[in-house]
């Protein structure tokens, strides 16, 4: 049977287990699991090729930062300046460039190590007032420390639609964390989080004021939830699994088992109890 | 293999069965060294004769049918299937009914199930699996979990009886995992899986059952007890170094 299965798994299927294998790779880990995966498929063609497919997704998808030129950057190793076209126009830059400046002073308040930028999603051709644009912030801070046997990352996208006949902007979060421990197990945190809210369209420096305000205050309370989540894991949660002590409170009475198992004998033989 | 076993150290838990597939699929070589390294989420049959169900695992199988606890049947029907000796059977049962008692005190709710077989030093294994469900569609009584599984295996080498005592050794593993999903936290997952031994020497004037009982029920309050405080611990403490939490939430200025 296991014969009929390895003659039947083609290349294609190899390569996708091996992209599967890459992408559920734990933050910062991906290097490691690589490495890994090689052994295991056994094919370096095969190997290089669902690298290749994975490693963009998976960088993209944990907001990998990549280190300009002036310093050494291992991720990227091209970097050429964007085209006059490619740039938001002067009015959307206003926004975004004023928007930039006050995330960062958030982050580096916030955020022991987090990176930051601010992107124009839409409308970047938009010259002036009458019509509507949208910013992209984009947070993410990491931390690997695999000598404490612990890895993690938080990363957060927010999009902010500048509606101009509403005269409000639209925010939308998504915010995500992991954290993998693995001294002597293995044990995965994984959260999600989206929320929403506006505010009144103002002026570039106003509207950035009000926007990183807003993402302060989601990202404060979303982290105050997931506090709340642990602490009620040991009470609550935790004890829908298993309960620290049985339902009597105190351990339960092996020396007296002969006895337990007798009257169940005779609770069976009087047909009394359930 | 070792590669192998690599991956799954780093694989979401939650995702045990689906890495585990992949691996076999891949290495089909090593299957049966897979099967039996690799820890899986416990599945469960039906024993019709009692209308109760048992779980499955490698220390039941024989071909492709599974032995059931309580008719001592095998599922489905199997001729020359191993069996214990009827000595072991008594304890095996004696231990079902005993374990079934345990674990509802500590679960409210799950299946257990126990298996003995006589080993090759004139000694006995038993294996005790605890199930439960704590989603609050399954067995959850507090009804918080979107999604809880617990799976524990205990495997538990019992040596020959020496003037009255004799060595235990026991492997025991806790898979879990656990969601909880709601509008103001969006979705907290946390899973994990962990395995430790012990090793004892213990009199057996109280009997096997006792001796293996009370381990048996110290190892899980440990191992509850490390993932609860240590393992989530980390990963909570990973969190507030990522993004602190401060200590004032900045209020907005009504506009």
């Amino acid at each position: 049977m296991a014969d009929e299965e390895e003659a039947e798994l083609s290349e294609k299927q190899k390569k996708e287990i091996a992209k599967w294998f890459l992408l559920n790779s734990p933050p910062g880990e991906i290097q490691f699991v690589a490495k890994d995966v090689k052994a295991v498929i056994n094919d370096d063609v095969l190997y290089e090729e669902a690298a290749s497919e994975a490693f963009p997704i998976y960088n993209k998808s944990h907001l990998i930062s990549i280190e300009m030129p002036g310093r050494i950057g291992d991720v990227c190793t091209e970097v050429r300046p964007a085209l006059d076209d490619e740039l938001p126009s002067a009015y959307v830059e206003e926004f975004r460039c004023a928007l930039d400046a006050e995330i960062l002073k958030y982050v580096g308040e916030a955020y022991p190590k987090g990176v930051c930028s601010v992107y124009c999603g839409n409308g970047k051709d938009v010259e002036g007032p009458g019509f509507d644009f949208e910013l992209v912030v984009v947070i993410s801070a990491a931390r690997h420390s695999p000598q404490n046997f612990c890895n993690g990352s938080w990363r957060s996208v927010w999009s902010i639609e500048f509606k101009d006949e509403i005269q409000m902007l639209e925010l939308k979060g998504k915010l995500q964390v992991g954290a993998h421990y693995f001294e002597e197990g293995n044990v995965q945190l994984d959260a999600k989080h989206e929320c929403k809210d506006t505010t009144i369209f103002q002026s570039s420096e106003d509207s950035a004021i009000a926007i990183s305000n807003i993402i302060r205050q989601h990202e404060t309370e979303y982290i105050t939830s997931l506090e709340a989540s642990y602490s009620n894991l040991p009470d609550t949660t935790f004890k829908d699994l298993r309960r620290k002590l049985p339902v009597t409170r105190t351990l339960f009475p092996w020396q007296n088992t002969l006895q337990f198992s007798l009257t169940r004998d005779i609770t069976k033989e009087l047909g009394i109890g359930k | 293999m070792e590669a192998a076993m690599g991956l799954m150290r780093r694989m979401p838990p939650k995702h045990t069965e689906t890495s585990l597939s992949a691996l076999l699929s891949l290495l089909p070589q090593h299957s049966s060294d897979l099967l039996s390294q690799v820890d899986q989420p416990l599945q469960v049959l039906c024993d019709m004769e009692y209308g109760k169900e048992f779980i499955l695992c490698e220390y039941n199988r024989d071909a492709d049918s599974y032995r059931s606890p309580w008719s001592n049947k095998y599922h489905p029907p199997l001729e020359d299937g191993s069996l214990p000796s009827l000595e072991l059977r008594k304890l095996e049962v004696e231990a079902n009914d005993i374990f079934a008692i345990y674990r509802d005190q500590y679960y409210e709710g799950g299946i257990s199930s126990v298996y003995m077989w006589e080993d090759d030093n004139e000694g006995f294994v038993g294996c005790f699996l605890i199930k439960k469900d704590g989603s609050k569609t399954g067995q959850g009584r507090r009804g918080y979990l979107q999604e809880g599984a617990w799976d524990a295996i205990h495997v538990i080498e019992v040596g020959p009886e020496e003037e009255g005592t004799a060595h235990y050794r026991l492997t025991s593993t806790v898979m879990l995992s656990l969601t909880t999903d709601n509008e103001s936290s969006g979705t907290f997952s946390l899973s994990g899986s962990i395995r430790r031994q012990m090793n004892m020497h213990l009199s057996t004037e109280e009997g096997h059952l006792c001796n293996m009982g009370r381990m048996i029920e110290e190892m899980e309050s440990k191992l509850r007890n490390s993932l609860d405080q240590v393992y989530f611990g980390k990963t909570k403490e990973m969190l507030c170094t990522l993004r602190p939490p401060s200590e004032v939430v900045m209020r907005l200025p009504d506009s």
